[in-house]
Formats: structure tokens, sequence, C-alpha cells
């Protein structure tokens, strides 16, 4: 009898399983517990973005838009990039609307990579870059950082990492799942790295608006380094539209031209209600952005302090919404922390594996949650680090 | 110490200690400026807000829009004053338009609102004419959305 093939692909098969979806299941059926596991605002959209997609809706703006994006938005994020991240592009050429930063990744990517280019990915990171680098025929190398320079990747580590055969460096700062951000010193030297090797860069800049005391360094704007940058946007995590799905690209307008072409087969173009609500995000909302940061800020402190005390050491993120605790202290490895805090106390963390095998030792903590979840979960944190650590 | 304020706000039964954990600011410094604050009279006074209708206690608003002549030497103050002083009286502003005074006035009933325009405000030497608008329903009130909305949810995690 002839062999059946399988009907799923073999490159899918092996993709592994997320570690956040096993927990994920866990967490469900645990309706009372406080999750700290959470990769998205609490906070709802600012009604001036939720009413102008209303009135997108209400003038039957139903249709396709162009494949780039509406032409107000190109201009709006234009403007939005040279006024946050001094970085200029053309809206013609040089920007590209996206479904997500996740959409803008998966084709950057494809569009770039020959089977078998080599990526580098410094972990512990989001889980998408290996997964989507794989599905491009690409060939992911992980790059372990670690907690001595407070997960921010080092010149040296990329070097003892870099292959024969390296194409792309994805850069992801601030950080998810750490809350390292990249100061415009290291940036800069990551990219002449980048120059040296002759590499594209992926910047991942979706949490570029939430820094906390410092100025986000924007990989695109290090000298010389606008040719080989893409750099990745989005309205999800600062502008707090996650299901929106809205993000960008921009970059040199080959590569842009290229993304746009995939873009336009796989999706046809973004969401419209979402483009034209966008507009209003970045025409009007400073304030409400404004706001958020600073709630999150605060939030930042209280967590930070708190994990500090439980002996729980964690490094100061300066940047998204997360705290990267280091768990040593308990002897347990992160799924089994994960796994009995959420038994015994009822709340949700993310074991740092699911970021790569570098984050072994350490939990992902979001305070994208109310301070008062966060005191609470503090709390039983400490009794339960209390009564493992003794 | 815009943030202090800010804070206190939003939350008035903050102490010294939780303000300056999420300031990042040394707790006896944080006491320090609140004391000061309260010295000044910048802070007037720790409050709590109260959704009377769910507690069952009957509160009736009434906006009362006042037209007066303002008198020489004094505009309008002296009206202000008098009117003002009136335990009834919830709020009072001085407004450009087409009157000049808008009080709220607090009240068991409809009745008790109409009977304080007509006996102690109406009558008020240089008080021109009143035009009372009775509140329905409160939706927000200083910031506060008083009705009850489900909260969104999200996905318990996600990357």
């Amino acid at each position: 009898m002839a062999q059946t093939r399988s009907r799923v692909a073999q490159r899918v098969n092996n993709l592994p399983q997320s570690g956040i979806r096993r927990f994920f299941e866990l967490v469900e059926k645990m309706p009372d517990a406080i999750s700290l596991g959470i990769g998205e605002p609490d906070f709802i959209t600012p009604w001036r973005v939720r009413e102008a997609g209303i009135y997108s809706l209400e003038r039957g703006h139903t249709h396709y838009t162009p494949n780039r994006g509406t032409r107000p938005l190109l201009e709006e994020i234009a403007r939005y990039l040279e006024r946050r991240l001094g970085v200029s592009y053309d809206p013609e050429t040089e920007i590209l609307v996206t479904v997500g930063g996740s959409e803008a990744i998966d084709i950057a990517l494809r569009a770039v990579l020959e089977p078998g280019d080599g990526v580098l990915i410094p972990q512990p990171c989001f889980v998408s870059y290996l997964p989507c680098a794989v599905l491009a025929g690409g060939k992911a190398i992980a790059v372990p950082t670690s907690v001595e320079h407070d997960f921010q990747v080092q010149v040296s580590d990329l070097e003892r990492a870099w292959e024969e055969g390296t194409r792309v460096l994805v850069l992801s700062y601030p950080s998810n799942p750490t809350g390292a951000i990249m100061p415009r010193a290291g940036m800069d030297a990551l990219m002449r790295f980048a120059a040296d090797r002759d590499l594209l860069v992926i910047s991942d800049e979706v949490y570029a608006e939430l820094t906390y005391g410092g100025e986000h360094a924007s990989a695109a704007a290090a000298p010389g380094a606008r040719e080989r940058t893409i750099l990745v946007g989005g309205f999800s995590k600062a502008w707090a539209m996650t299901g929106w799905r809205l993000g960008f690209a921009a970059g040199p307008a080959d590569i842009l031209a290229a993304m746009l072409k995939v873009h336009s087969y796989a999706v046809m173009c973004s969401p419209t209600t979402a483009q034209e609500a966008a507009v209003e995000a970045l025409r009007g909302c400073d304030d409400e952005v404004a706001q958020m940061r600073r709630e999150y800020n605060q939030r930042r402190r209280v967590i930070v302090n708190r994990l500090n005390d439980m002996g729980l050491d964690c490094f100061q993120p300066g940047g998204a919404f997360y705290a990267f605790p280091s768990i040593a202290r308990t002897g347990l490895s992160s799924e089994e922390f994960a796994q009995r805090l959420l038994e015994e106390e009822q709340v949700a963390v993310i074991p740092g594996t699911a970021f790569g095998a570098c984050g072994e030792g350490f939990v992902r903590c979001s305070y994208a949650t109310a301070m008062s979840l966060i005191e609470e979960a503090m709390a039983r944190t400490a009794s339960f680090v209390k009564r493992v650590a003794g | 110490m815009e943030e202090i304020l800010q804070l206190l706000n939003e939350d008035a039964r903050l102490s010294a200690k939780q303000i300056a954990e999420r300031l990042g600011r040394p707790e006896a410094e944080i006491r320090e400026a609140v004391a000061r604050l309260e010295k000044d009279r910048v802070i007037r006074r720790y409050r709590t807000v109260i959704d009377w209708e769910k507690a069952g206690v009957e509160h009736v608003f009434g906006f009362i829009e006042v037209r007066c002549s303002p008198q020489r030497g004094v505009g309008f103050d002296a009206v202000a004053e008098r009117i003002m002083e009136f335990s009834e009286v919830h709020s009072l502003y001085l407004m450009s338009g087409a009157y000049d005074f808008l009080v709220v006035v607090q009240g068991k009933t409809m009745r008790d609102i109409a009977y304080f325009v007509a006996e102690k405000l109406a009558p008020l030497d240089h008080v021109v004419s009143t035009a009372t608008h009775f509140v329905l329903r409160r939706y927000k009130v200083d910031g506060d959305v008083m009705v009850d909305r489900t909260e969104a949810k999200r996905l318990p995690v996600t990357p």
C-alpha cells in the first residue's frame, strides 16, 4: 500500500506548540484567577478613536482601501515617525499599513529571505519571530541574552551566534517579554554590527511609545541604518487598539515594494474601519497616550518593588508593560513556578521559557492590569514564595 | 506635585506610602508635600463619590439660570455671596452668555427646589429672572460615569 503522506506540511508539523497556548488552557479553567499573563492593554481604545471608527461605518466606508493603506493614514504615519522617532519616510513608497505589527514581521521575512538564510533572533522574545522565520524558509538562529545586561543583546552575543549565510537580524525594543529597552549607544553599536555583516534589520518597535524615563531609540535612526532597517510599528499597545489589528512597516522602497506584493496577495489591505480610526489616534490622542503611559509607569514601580521585596530579583524594565523577575530563589523551574502559583494562589504569570530557552529561571508578569489586581496578585505571590523558599 | 494631586483626585484614600511607591519617591517627601498642600488649602478636603440613587437616598438636582444686575463696585460678587450661603446650593458658577449665574440646587423633592427658588432665590435684590431645570438622570458626574456597564473581556493569557 502506498504510504500516505501527512496532510499537514512538515515544516508546520515541526513548529513547536506555543508555550503560551498550553498555559492558556490551564488558566481558562480558572475564571477567578488574577491574570498577569495578558499581553495587551487593559485600557479600552480611547473614545475619540472608537468614535472615528463608528463614524467611518456610518458613512458606509466598508470597501477595500488601496493595498498600501489609505493616503491620510500613510501621511499621518510618516508625520508620526518623523515627530516621535526622528526618521522620515515617503508615504507613497516607503510605508505600508499592515494587519497588526505581526503581519509586518511575517511579510518582511517572507519578502527578504531565500531558503536557508540565517535570521538572528535575540531571546527571550515575542513568540512569533522564530516560527515566522522558519515558515518563510529561513534558518532561525536563537541568540540568548542574559539578565547580566538587563536582557539587552550585546554585539558579542550576536558575534557568537552569527554564522555564514546570516542575512537578517530581528530586534525588538522595548521588549516583550522582558521590558528591556535599548539605549541609543547600544542601538548604534548593534546597527554598526549589522552594517559590518551586511544584515537587514527587522526592528519591531511596537512598544516605542511605552518607555519610562528615557526616549525610545529607534533602530532606523542610528547613523546609516535607515537603508537596512525595516521598522515595524503598530497601534495595539500605546493606543490600546489590539482588536483593531492595525500596524505598519516603514523602510527602503525596494523592500517595501516586495512586502506590498506579499501583503496584497495575502490580505489585500488592512481593515478600512481600523485605518480611518487610526488617523484619529495619530492626530488627536497624545494626551490619552500620555495618561496611559503615566498609569503603566506607576504600576511598573509597584510591581518591580514588590517583586524585589519578596526576593524575586527583578531588573528595572524601562519599557513595554512587563516585568521579568528571576525566580531562582524558589528553586523551581519557570514552568513549575507558573503552574504552582496558578494552582495554589490563582495568579497567572507566563513561564519565561515560552519566549526562548534562555527565559528559564524567569517569568513574565504583565502589569497591563488594574493596580488593585496587581497589588492583590503580588500579595498572593509573596505568600507563595515564602511558602516555597522559606 | 501635580502627579500627587492627580493620584489623590482619583483615590483620596491612598496613603503616603502608596503614592511614594507609585511615583518612585521617598515616603517622607510625599508626606511633607501633602501636608503643605493641605495647609495651603490646595487640598481642601477628602470626600467620597457616592451613587445616592443606588443607596436608595432620594436627591433631586435643579440647575437654575439666574440673571441679575451687577452692582457698582462689587460686580456680581455681592449677589454670589448671598446665594452661596444657602445650604441648598450645591454649586454656583458665574457664566458667560445668556444668563449670569448657574446655581445647582440640591433638594429632597422637586417641591423643595421650587420652593427655594420662589422664596429665596428669585426675591433676592438685583436678581432679575430665574429659569429652573430639573435633572432627570445623572450619567456622568465630575468625571465619574454613574451608570453601570459591563466590562470588556480579555483573553486570560495572550502573547
